[in-house]
C-alpha cells in the first residue's frame, strides 16, 4: 500500500518518481545497461498462423525439398536469391540475413522438425496448446510464461531492487493466453503510444481514478498495475534514455516489428526487472503465392529479420544473459498446393537467439522430407517435443530449478534439450 | 459477479448450476419501479448496445417482454429521420461488386506500374496520377464508410439486437479488411451476406458467406482448383486445391474444432468446393457455367461464379459419405449437411450463449438452444427467442466484461451525443485492440473478460472515457470529403485518438462536456451507489469521466 501511494505521489509530482527510479536504478546496474549476474531474461516471439519453417531454415541439400516445392522453393547457395548456407545441409532464407553475424558468432541455434505432439492443423488449438505448454489438454487455465514468473525468483529479489510488476511484460493492447495466471503482467501498447502522455497521467484524474479502482478485484488489481508498470516503463524511456540508446546504435526505425523490438530492448536493458517479455506477429498463414526469395513470405521475414537483430544489438550486454526464443505453432505442408503457397502441416523449426544459447548449429533429428518421411504423407515429422526446447531453456538458460520444472510444464517427462552454452 | 482472480483464465465455470434455477419474475406492481429499471437495464446491456438517455423509463414502461419481442422483429421499427438521411449520404451501399472490384484493380495496377517506374514515393503509396490519387481516397473513403454504416447504426438504431447480432455474426464469419480485395468488399458482405440473415436461417447465412467475394478471397477458396487444372493463359497461377475455406468452413463457421472431421475431410471437402469462385473482369464471365448465387440479397449483381472448368469431378468421400459429381450442388449439398449438423447446431448455441449470457454457460443452456437450433431447422430468431426466455439469460448479474467495442458503443450512446463522424470511434477501437473489421484471423474477436480484461485496457478505457466524457473527441467534426486519402488511414486515425486523448483543450467539432447527473439517471441502476458517491465527491469536471470509466460500467 505505501508503495502504490508513493508511485502516486510521484508521479503526481512529475519529478519526484523519476528520481526514485533512477535510484532504484543505479542500484541494481550501471548506466549503460551493465546488469547483475545472475540477471536471465527470456523474450518469446510468437508468429501466429503457422509460419514455413521449411522456408525459413531450407534443407537446401536434398532433392526432395526442391521437388516437392516447383516454385517456391529457395535456390541453392551461391546462386541468385539463394540461402545462406548453414551447416552444408541447412540454409537461411535471405531475408535473414541479418541475423547471420549471430549465426556465425555462436550465438543463434535453431531447432529443427520441432512441434506439438498433438496432430492438430487448427491454428487456434495449436496455439492454445503452445500457449497453456499442454499440448492436447484445453482445460490448463494458465499459460506457461506465467507459470514460468511463477517459479523463477524475481531478479528484483536476487538484486534487492524494488519489486516492481513489470517482470513480464507483454506487448500489445491484450494480453495472450501464454500469460494467463495468477502472477501480474503488465501490457504496454504497440509503437510509440506506449509511452505518450494521457489524461490520466494528469495528477488531478487519476487521483480521482484511484479511489474507483481501489478494490481487490481483477479490474482494481489491472488498474493498479498497469498505473505502476507505465511508471516504471515512462521511467526507462525517458526521453533523455531514449536520445541515448539512439546515439548508441542507430537510425530510428521502422514501424512495427523492428521498432517494437527496439522500444522492448530498452526497456529490457534499462529496466532490470523486466524479466520475461512476450510479442505476437501474424500474417504467416501462407496459403496463397507465398513466394520465395521475393514475395509475400520474403517481405514478412524482413523486417522480423531486421528487428531480431536490432533486439540483439539494442540489448547491448544484456544480450549475454537472454534468450530470444521464436516460436508458431505448427510448420506447413512440405508440398506446395495448387495455389502456390502452403497449407497447414505439423513440424516446424524453433529459433534461439541469444549470448548464452550455444549456436551457430541446427539440432533436432532431421527425418527429411521424402514422401516415405512425411507425416500422414504430407508434412514435415516432429522428431523434438516444442516443450524438450522450452524446458531446456527454462533450466539451462534461465536456471530454472529441475523442482520447479514439473509446475511450467505439468505432464511433460521428456528430455530436456540443452542448447545453452552452460 | 464474484471479482476475486487476478486473472481471467482461472475465472472458469463461475455459473454454477444454481443460477440456472433463478426465475425471470415480472415487475410484480408491489415492487419498485427500481425492480422494472432492473430488468430494463439488464435487457439493454445484454440485447443492445445500453441505454441511451430515456431508454431505461421507456422499456419500463412498454414491458420487458413488448420490448423483446420488438426486437426480434425489427421490421417493425421504422429508423429514425436522422439515422436514415445520414444513411442516405453514403456511396458506397449504392456501387456493385463488380464496380468496387474494378477500382481496386484499377488502383492495384496503378501502384505496380508506379513502383515498376519507380515513381512511387517511399511509403509505397501515391499514385502518380489525379485518378489514381480519386482512386485511392475512394478506395479509403469505402473503409470509413463501412465504417460509418455500421457504427451509425449501432449507435442510433431503434433496431439494437439486429445491430447487435450482426457485430455478433460479422464476427462469426469474419473477414479482414486488409488482405487484398477484402477492403473494398467488406461493406457488402456486411449488408448482404450478415445483416439480412441475422434473424433468419443459418443456412442461408452460410450460403451468403460461402459465396460471397470477400470471403472467397479472404480464405482464398477463389483459386482452388482440381488437381492438374490448367489455368487459362494469363490467368492466375492456380494448378491445385486449397483448403483454407475447406477448413475453416467445419472448424469456425459450423461444426467446431472438436465436430468430428478429420485431415481427409478437409481434403475432400475441398475438392467439392473447386469452381467456387469469381468472375474478376467483366467478359470472363461468359466462360462460366450456370453457378448462382440465390443467396445474396442485393440487386443481384454478385461476382459469385461457378467454373466447371476448376471444379474436381471424381466422387468424394466427405464425411463418411460418398458425394458423386453434380457440380455445383455438391457444395450446396455440403453446406446442407454442414448446416443441419448437430455439432454445428452445438457450436453455435454455444457461442450464443457465450455472447448473450455468460462466459462459461451451463451446459443445460447449451443443450437447450442447440436442440431448437435443430428442431427449427436452422431458425435463428427462434433460437434467440429461446435463449431470451432461458432462466439463465435472465439472471441479471452483470457477468459479462465489455469488449471494446461494447465498452465504446454503450459509453457514446449513455452520453446522447449524437455523433456524425465515426472515425475518432474508429480510431479508439483500434487503440483498444479491436479495430472494425481488423480482425486478421478468421476466428474473429474472442468473447471472454480472459481475452479483454488486462492492465492495458482498464487505462486506455478511462483515458477514452475521460476524453468523451470532456467533450474532447471531435464526434461532430465535419471533414473535407474530397480531401485526399492519408497513406495509412488508420494509423493516422489513431494518431488524431492518441492526440485527442492526451490534450488538454476541445478540438474542432467536439461536443460538449457531458453532464454527470444526466448520464447518471440515464444508466440507472448500472452505477452502484459506492461508485455514485465517489462520483459525488470529485470535482464537477471530472463527474461524467468518472462514471462512463467507473468498474461497473465495465460489465453488462
Amino acid at each position: 500500500m505505501q508503495r502504490r501511494q508513493l508511485l502516486q505521489t510521484a508521479a503526481a509530482a512529475g519529478l519526484a518518481w523519476s528520481a526514485v527510479g533512477r535510484t532504484a536504478f543505479a542500484a541494481s546496474a550501471q548506466p549503460g545497461g551493465q546488469v547483475l549476474p545472475g540477471n536471465k531474461r527470456l523474450i518469446v516471439v510468437f508468429l501466429r498462423g503457422a509460419v514455413d519453417g521449411l522456408s525459413v531454415v531450407v534443407p537446401h541439400s536434398e532433392g526432395a525439398y526442391y521437388g516437392q516445392r516447383s516454385s517456391i522453393a529457395l535456390a541453392r547457395p551461391g546462386q541468385d536469391g539463394g540461402v545462406l548456407d548453414l551447416d552444408g545441409h541447412f540454409g537461411l532464407n535471405p531475408n535473414l540475413a541479418p541475423l547471420m553475424p549471430l549465426w556465425q558468432s555462436s550465438k543463434l541455434a535453431f531447432v529443427h522438425a520441432s512441434g506439438s505432439p498433438d496432430p492438430t492443423r487448427s491454428h487456434f488449438d495449436a496455439q492454445d496448446y503452445m500457449e497453456s505448454g499442454t499440448p492436447g489438454r484445453k482445460s490448463t487455465p494458465d499459460g506457461w510464461l506465467n507459470r514460468l514468473l511463477g517459479a523463477e525468483p524475481p531478479v528484483a529479489a536476487q538484486a534487492g531492487a524494488r519489486a516492481g510488476v513489470t517482470r513480464g511484460i507483454s506487448v500489445g493492447a491484450t494480453l495472450p493466453r501464454i500469460w494467463a495466471g495468477p502472477n501480474p503482467v503488465a501490457n504496454i501498447a504497440n509503437g510509440a503510444r506506449a509511452t505518450k502522455p494521457t489524461l490520466l497521467d494528469r495528477p488531478q484524474v487519476s487521483k480521482a481514478f484511484d479511489s474507483l479502482y481501489s478494490g481487490d478485484d481483477a479490474m482494481s488489481r489491472a488498474y493498479r498495475e498497469s498505473q505502476q508498470s507505465r511508471a516504471e516503463v515512462n521511467e526507462a524511456m525517458s526521453p533523455a534514455a531514449h536520445e541515448q540508446m539512439v546515439a548508441d546504435n542507430g537510425a530510428p526505425l521502422p514501424n512495427g516489428f523492428p521498432d517494437d523490438a527496439g522500444r522492448l530492448a530498452q526497456l529490457m536493458r534499462r529496466d532490470p526487472n523486466v524479466q520475461i517479455a512476450f510479442l505476437a506477429l501474424g500474417g504467416w498463414d501462407t496459403h496463397v503465392n507465398q513466394g520465395g526469395a521475393k514475395g509475400q513470405l520474403a517481405n514478412r521475414l524482413q523486417p522480423l529479420g531486421q528487428g531480431l537483430a536490432e533486439l540483439a544489438t539494442r540489448l547491448g550486454p544484456t544480450f549475454d544473459d537472454t534468450t530470444i526464443l521464436v516460436i508458431s505453432e505448427f510448420g506447413r505442408t512440405a508440398r506446395q498446393n495448387g495455389t502456390g503457397g502452403t497449407d497447414h502441416g505439423h513440424g516446424n523449426v524453433m529459433w534461439a537467439l541469444g549470448g548464452n544459447i550455444a549456436g551457430g548449429k541446427v539440432y533436432g533429428r532431421w527425418p527429411g522430407i521424402d514422401a516415405s518421411a512425411l507425416n500422414e504423407g504430407r508434412d514435415l515429422a516432429v522428431t523434438t517435443d516444442f516443450r524438450q526446447v522450452l524446458a531446456g531453456v527454462c533450466m539451462r538458460n534461465l536456471g530454472l530449478p529441475d523442482s520447479k520444472l514439473a509446475s511450467v510444464f505439468p505432464g511433460f517427462d521428456a528430455a530436456p534439450l540443452d542448447i545453452s552454452r552452460a | 459477479m464474484p471479482q476475486t482472480t487476478a486473472f481471467p483464465m482461472t475465472r472458469r465455470g463461475a455459473l454454477a448450476t444454481a443460477l440456472a434455477a433463478l426465475a425471470w419474475r415480472p415487475a410484480f406492481a408491489a415492487e419498485a419501479a427500481g425492480a422494472g429499471q432492473a430488468e430494463a437495464l439488464h435487457v439493454l446491456n445484454r440485447l443492445a448496445f445500453g441505454p441511451a438517455p430515456g431508454d431505461l423509463d421507456r422499456v419500463t414502461q412498454m414491458g420487458v417482454p413488448a420490448w423483446i419481442s420488438e426486437q426480434l422483429h425489427p421490421e417493425r421499427l421504422a429508423l429514425p429521420a436522422f439515422l436514415a438521411d445520414q444513411l442516405s449520404t453514403l456511396r458506397t451501399p449504392r456501387e456493385t461488386q463488380r464496380e468496387m472490384v474494378d477500382q481496386y484493380r484499377e488502383m492495384a495496377r496503378e501502384a505496380k506500374e508506379a513502383r515498376q517506374a519507380g515513381t512511387a514515393s517511399p511509403d509505397g503509396g501515391k499514385a502518380p496520377t489525379a485518378e489514381g490519387a480519386e482512386r485511392r481516397r475512394k478506395a479509403a473513403a469505402i473503409t470509413v464508410e463501412a465504417g460509418e454504416e455500421r457504427l451509425l447504426q449501432a449507435l442510433g438504431s431503434p433496431r439494437q439486437l439486429e445491430e447487435v447480432l450482426v457485430d455478433f455474426w460479422f464476427n462469426h464469419f469474419n473477414v479482414f479488411q486488409g488482405k487484398g480485395l477484402v477492403r473494398v468488399l467488406v461493406e457488402s458482405y456486411e449488408r448482404e451476406a450478415i445483416r439480412p440473415h441475422v434473424l433468419g436461417r443459418f443456412r442461408t447465412m452460410l450460403g451468403a458467406t460461402a459465396k460471397h467475394p470477400a470471403m472467397l478471397f479472404y480464405l482464398d477458396n477463389w483459386l482452388s482448383a482440381a488437381p492438374g487444372y490448367q489455368p487459362r493463359r494469363g490467368a492466375a497461377k492456380v494448378s491445385g486445391l486449397n483448403e483454407n475455406y475447406a477448413r475453416e468452413v467445419m472448424e469456425l463457421h459450423t461444426l467446431g474444432v472438436d465436430g468430428g472431421y478429420t485431415q481427409q475431410d478437409v481434403t475432400e471437402l475441398a475438392r467439392i468446393l473447386t469452381g467456387w469462385t469469381l468472375v474478376q473482369q467483366e467478359p470472363r464471365r461468359r466462360r462460366f457455367g450456370q453457378g448462382t448465387d440465390n443467396t445474396a440479397s442485393g440487386r443481384g449483381d454478385s461476382i459469385f461464379a461457378f467454373d466447371p472448368a476448376r471444379h474436381d469431378n471424381g466422387t468424394k468421400n466427405w464425411l463418411d459419405r460418398s458425394v458423386p459429381p453434380n457440380g455445383q450442388l455438391e457444395g450446396e449439398f455440403a453446406l446442407d449437411v454442414l448446416a443441419n449438423h448437430p455439432a454445428t447446431a452445438k457450436h453455435i448455441a454455444f457461442k450464443l450463449a457465450r455472447r448473450f449470457v455468460a462466459d462459461e454457460p451451463a451446459p443445460a443452456l447449451v443443450d437447450r438452444l442447440a436442440r431448437r437450433f435443430t428442431d427449427s431447422g436452422g431458425d435463428l430468431r427462434a433460437v434467440m427467442q429461446a435463449l431470451v426466455d432461458s432462466p439463465e439469460f435472465r439472471d441479471p448479474r452483470p457477468v459479462k466484461f465489455k469488449t471494446p467495442y461494447q465498452y465504446v458503443l454503450s459509453s457514446v450512446r449513455a452520453t446522447g451525443i449524437s455523433t456524425t463522424n465515426v472515425k475518432p470511434l474508429m480510431a479508439v477501437l483500434a487503440q483498444l485492440g479491436q479495430p472494425l473489421y481488423g480482425c486478421q484471423t478468421p476466428d474473429g474477436w474472442h468473447d471472454t473478460e480472459a481475452d479483454w480484461l488486462n492492465p492495458n485496457a482498464i487505462t486506455q478505457r478511462v483515458n477514452f472515457a475521460t476524453a468523451l466524457a470532456s467533450g474532447r473527441l471531435p464526434l461532430q467534426r465535419v471533414d473535407d470529403p474530397n480531401a485526399p486519402a492519408e497513406p495509412n488511414g488508420m494509423k493516422a486515425m489513431e494518431r488524431q485518438a492518441d492526440r485527442a486523448m492526451a490534450r488538454a483543450e476541445a478540438a474542432e467539432g467536439s461536443t460538449p462536456p457531458v453532464d454527470a447527473a444526466t448520464l447518471l439517471a440515464t444508466l440507472g441502476p448500472a452505477i452502484s451507489d459506492k461508485t455514485r458517491a465517489t462520483v459525488t465527491a470529485a470535482q464537477p469536471a471530472l463527474r461524467a469521466a468518472l462514471v462512463l470509466g467507473s468498474p461497473d460500467f465495465m460489465r453488462r
